[in-house]
């Protein structure tokens, strides 16, 4: 059976190591869902947060096998954790006078934000759960949603990390 | 002390004990290469940068040392590309120098730039790009830490030719540190502990040695181990002289084509006991019919090789050797000595027996030279005490199951990759590290012809290195396959083509010996083997021999077609 795994990894800041992280995903056929990269307080050191749906034997290689790597630190499973998870996504959808109402409506409910308005096009910032965001689109899917850019997941345990 | 990075490399080298180094040199390694003629480290050079990596590798393998491989930029780092895949999927511990192009230039698609670092990736446990001349030693003193700590592997360090030209202060070196790389080499107790529950039980087990019984120096304590169970042990084609071969307990090689004792104990034990393996598909053949009636014990020092392929009752992460010299203890301190070594195991040694009586290794002695008849001469010859190499193919698999290996660190082939041309190169890498030994390199006349060059190598330096070529005239595995599931036939696979290999002997400046018939096998073998020099000694071997037993591919290991 497939699971969704989030996955948690601290690696050395240093060229190359997305490649090799990537690599190691492609050369076995192994999935990634999401990926977010970024410094963590520490400059030298990277947290990448990657979202994985594979069945648990093939999940248990994953982490194994990203441990493997000469220049990954530390690999934490969040998924059977207490975390919190949150994804940003700018989204540029059309609005035309009749739905602007609506949409800054719907845009209050879920306390995101317009950062940008055009003639027939809101853009909106959210900043959410992947479920919230998921519900977030389909609620703006009938006025006509022309882009979408989303960071991929970010994920900070509520507790101090486990392996 | 301020001196140049190719002097630094120099200094390191020395530091790390390495007394021979294989390679081939051009533009972006001159200035290592002037560096390397200063100073009295023996430098081999080879006559293909493949050559130069799989020697280094067989070096690594007889001497338990790092191997250490030097060739220049762009072709000479792709060219030693396949030798490194080979050494990182046999776990050999290797420092792979490449030269590059100057920093200035790499990303402008500069004369003979690669990006070995990228290339390499995949098939190296480590690879470094080294910009910064400060960082040249450290990043130097870990590519060996890293090669040979843990599961050993090959470590690429790409050099641009500023950075060897260039000058720093020279470190001392300090304590090693990486916090990103700790390898667990103790292995958990209360896990161990099991494995003797488990062996009290059992009624019909079997011990599987792989490669890293023979990296970690487990032989004598595995041998110690399954005597005073009274286990019976097979092997890997990585495994082999990890456990001798003529000891009663010696089921011969399992998998693909190991010996129908072997494979049918596998299929019937109850208790499998696995050492240093990674279920390679050519072992276990349709993994669902694997040892399907065992609990599965698991010891290795790589976690990503266990529960991969096969379900494991009891993974054990940790150093094999250690692993097994604490389950020694624990067997030494038993009480019920025969609760251990199995009053309850005469049952299944006897139907071991049996298997190995009614269905033995064998071959039909008719016709002509049998190659299998040549290599249990050559063992005969050698009093089973040569370093044996191999090339790929039937020659291979011959000499895995007719050479009967004792001793580990013997036994040196391609094994995961399986690189046609890896034996003659190997022949020299052993030869360099051993030098008072007879290294006979096993070959086929197709591989043969993939490193020939490196008879230039063995005569440059008077490596007495023996090539045994069992010549059918085919590319003689892949024409099994052709005759046995293409209905015969022979797409690109007969060799009628090939050179004499006794005149090019001769032209290369060594000693060149051919037998056409079963009585000269003898005589062959005798000469070239009493000669002093590099000898090439050509067997004209019945063509259409075929090996076996064999276990059609995905078919479960049981299945074997036979003689
Ligand atoms: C570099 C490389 N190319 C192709 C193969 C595929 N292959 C495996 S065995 C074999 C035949 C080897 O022929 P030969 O050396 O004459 O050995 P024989 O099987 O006849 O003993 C081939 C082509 C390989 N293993 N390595
Ligand atoms: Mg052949």
């Amino acid at each position: 059976m497939e699971e969704k795994h989030i996955l948690s990894i601290l690696v050395d800041n240093e060229p190359g190591v997305l490649s090799r992280i990537a690599g190691l995903f492609s050369g076995r056929g192994y999935n990634i869902d999401s990926l977010s990269v970024a410094e963590t307080i520490e400059p030298d050191i990277s947290r990448i947060t990657m979202i994985t749906t594979a069945d648990r034997v093939i999940i248990e290689q994953i982490k194994k096998q990203l441990h493997k790597l000469i220049n990954v630190i530390k690999v934490y499973d969040l998924t059977d954790q207490k975390y919190v998870q949150r994804e940003l996504a700018l989204i540029k959808v059309h609005a035309k006078s009749e739905n602007r109402a609506e949409i800054l409506r719907i845009v209050d409910i879920f306390r995101s934000k317009v950062v940008d308005v055009g003639i027939d096009h809101f853009t909106i910032e959210i900043s959410a759960s992947i479920e919230k965001l998921e519900a977030f689109l389909m609620l703006l899917k009938p006025m006509g949603i022309m882009e979408i850019v989303r960071t991929g997941s970010v994920v900070i345990g509520r507790n101090n990390l486990k392996d | 002390m301020e001196l140049t990075g190719a002097e630094i490399i120099m200094k390191v080298l020395k530091e790390e004990e390495v007394d021979a180094i294989f390679g081939y040199p051009g533009g972006a390694v001159l200035d290592i290469y002037d560096a390397l003629a200063k100073t009295d480290l023996r430098h081999f050079f080879v006559r293909h940068e493949q050559g130069a990596v799989h020697a280094a590798d067989s070096y690594a393998r007889a001497t338990q040392k790092v191997g250490v491989a030097l060739v220049t930029s762009g072709p000479g780092a792709t060219n030693a590309v396949t030798g490194i895949a080979s050494a990182n999927s046999d776990s050999i511990p290797m420092v792979v120098i490449t030269g590059q192009v100057s920093s200035a230039l790499i990303g402008n698609d500069a004369f003979q730039e690669v990006d070995i670092v990228g290339i390499t990736r995949p098939c190296t446990k480590h690879n470094y790009l080294v910009k910064d001349i400060k960082k040249l030693a450290k990043t130097l003193r870990e590519a060996f830490h890293i090669a040979r700590t843990g599961r050993p592997g090959p470590v690429l360090v790409d050099i641009p030719k500023d950075v060897t030209i260039a000058k720093t202060e020279w470190v001392e070196r300090d304590l090693l540190k990486m916090r990103s790389f700790n390898p667990t080499y103790k292995p958990n107790k209360k896990q161990l502990c099991k494995v003797i529950d488990l062996i009290k039980e059992a009624k019909k087990p079997v011990i599987f040695a792989g490669g890293g019984a023979i990296i970690s120096g487990a032989s004598e304590e595995l041998t110690k181990f399954a005597q005073a169970t009274n286990i019976p042990v097979t092997g890997s084609l990585m495994g082999l002289g990890s456990f001798p071969g003529t000891d009663p307990l010696w089921l011969g090689m399992l998998g693909m084509h190991g010996t129908y004792r072997a494979n049918m104990a596998i299929s019937e034990c109850d208790l499998l006991i696995a050492i240093g393996v990674r279920f390679d598909d050519r072992v276990t053949g349709k993994t669902d019919e694997f040892a399907q009636n065992a609990q599965v014990v698991q010891i290795d020092i790589d976690p990503t090789s266990i529960q991969k392929n096969v379900p494991v009752k009891i993974p054990v992460v940790g150093d094999c050797n250690l692993a097994l010299q604490y389950l020694n203890v624990k067997i030494d301190e038993e009480e019920d000595k025969a609760s251990l070594n199995g009053i309850n195991k005469d049952e299944w040694l006897q139907k071991i027996s049996d298997w190995k009586s009614t269905t033995p290794l064998k071959y039909d002695h008719n016709g002509q030279i049998k190659p299998q008849y040549v290599i249990e001469k050559l063992h005969e010859f050698t009093d089973g005490d040569a370093i044996i190499t191999t090339e790929v193919g039937q020659n291979q698999m011959w000499a895995a199951q007719y050479y009967h290996f004792n001793k580990p660190h013997h036994f040196i082939t391609s094994g995961g990759l399986g690189v046609m041309g890896f034996g003659l190169p190997a022949a020299i890498g052993a030869q360099v590290g051993c030098p008072d030994k007879m290294v006979v390199d096993i070959a086929g006349d197709g591989s043969i012809q993939m490193n020939i060059q490196e008879m230039a190598t063995a005569v440059q330096y008077g490596l007495p290195v023996k090539i045994v070529i069992l010549n059918n005239r085919y590319l003689g595995m892949v024409r099994q396959w052709q005759e046995l599931f293409y209905d015969g036939v022979y797409s690109s696979t007969t060799l009628d083509h090939n050179p004499d290999f006794v005149k090019l002997a001769e032209a290369y400046g060594a000693k060149g010996l051919r037998a056409e018939t079963t009585d000269q096998v003898e005589a062959v073998l005798k000469e070239g083997l009493e000669t002093k020099g590099p000898v090439i000694m050509e067997f004209v071997v019945e063509r259409e021999e075929n090996v076996y037993p064999m276990v059609p591919a995905g078919k479960a290991i049981t299945q074997m077609l036979l003689v």
